[in-house]
């Protein structure tokens, strides 16, 4: 993929880190319809977003299409500046994306 | 209930977790996905698809942070945090959306009891944040205006 689909910022204070992502998708639930050609657009959603911390999973998430389009997602653990976080999408097509970033 | 889920799940990462080392991305979607919760149309089922149980006790450690009035019903900021000790999930639903199941995030590890999100809602209703912590299931509300409506064209 030529272009990211995901966003990280992670800082690390007091031994906590907050990590918020930024993931560009559209998000469709399947129940709007085309304007023009009055044909309903098929559901396009990330269904799964997995994150881990140095290597270990801290957090899965199971998404619905009722989660806004260009979904924002903030989260928290324990951990240092240093650490990585890898954050990974998966969406009903099969598409994904994942993104690897140090806590800052 | 709550064993078939269980054994679904295992089973579904596992077959990812295979997937990713052997560079097969077959796509593995309805396998992993709870298709059957995200397609409920009312409340009850939908936790019971989700968590194995519709019996929450409430609690008031849960703290939904939403605005009382949402201007646009596409994008509603949503952050839940708890403070009860070792919560195992968060799950957010909102009582009058079509599908009221909006997502289940499941925290590992070192997590914290925190997420942030943006969801969609139909039209004014209740945001419910279940938290699962110690084995049993703590719940909180908060109502929220919905002005213009996010689900449809």
């Amino acid at each position: 993929m030529a272009k990211k689909s995901i966003k990280i910022r992670a800082k690390a204070k007091n031994g906590v880190v907050t990590v918020k992502a930024l993931i560009s998708h559209k998000m469709e639930t399947g129940l709007r319809k085309d304007k023009k050609t009055g044909k309903v657009i098929p559901a396009h959603f990330i269904e799964a977003v997995d994150c881990d911390h140095n290597g270990a999973p801290v957090m899965n998430a199971e998404w619905g299409v009722a989660i806004s389009k260009n979904p924002y997602l903030s989260f928290k653990f324990a951990g240092a500046s240093g650490d990585t976080v890898k954050l990974t999408w998966k969406d009903n097509t099969g598409k994904s994306d994942s993104l690897e970033t140090k806590v800052k | 209930m709550q064993r078939r889920h269980f054994l679904k799940n295992t089973m579904a990462t596992g077959a990812v977790a295979l997937a990713a080392t052997s560079g097969l991305l077959v796509p593995l979607k309805v396998l992993a996905w709870n298709k059957e919760a995200f397609d409920a149309k009312d409340v009850q089922s939908a936790m019971k698809g989700s968590i194995g149980t519709e019996l929450t006790e409430a609690s008031d450690k849960i703290t939904i942070k939403a605005p009382d009035i949402a201007e646009n019903g596409a994008v509603v900021p949503v952050t839940i945090s708890s403070a009860l000790g070792d919560v195992k999930s968060i799950t957010i639903l909102s009582e009058k959306n079509g599908t009221p199941l909006i997502a289940k995030f499941n925290l590992k590890g070192k997590a914290e009891a925190f997420v942030s999100t943006r969801i969609k809602m139909g039209k004014t209703s209740n945001v419910i944040a279940i938290c699962e912590s110690g084995g049993k299931f703590y719940s909180a509300r908060k109502e929220v205006k919905v002005t213009i409506g996010g689900c449809g064209g």
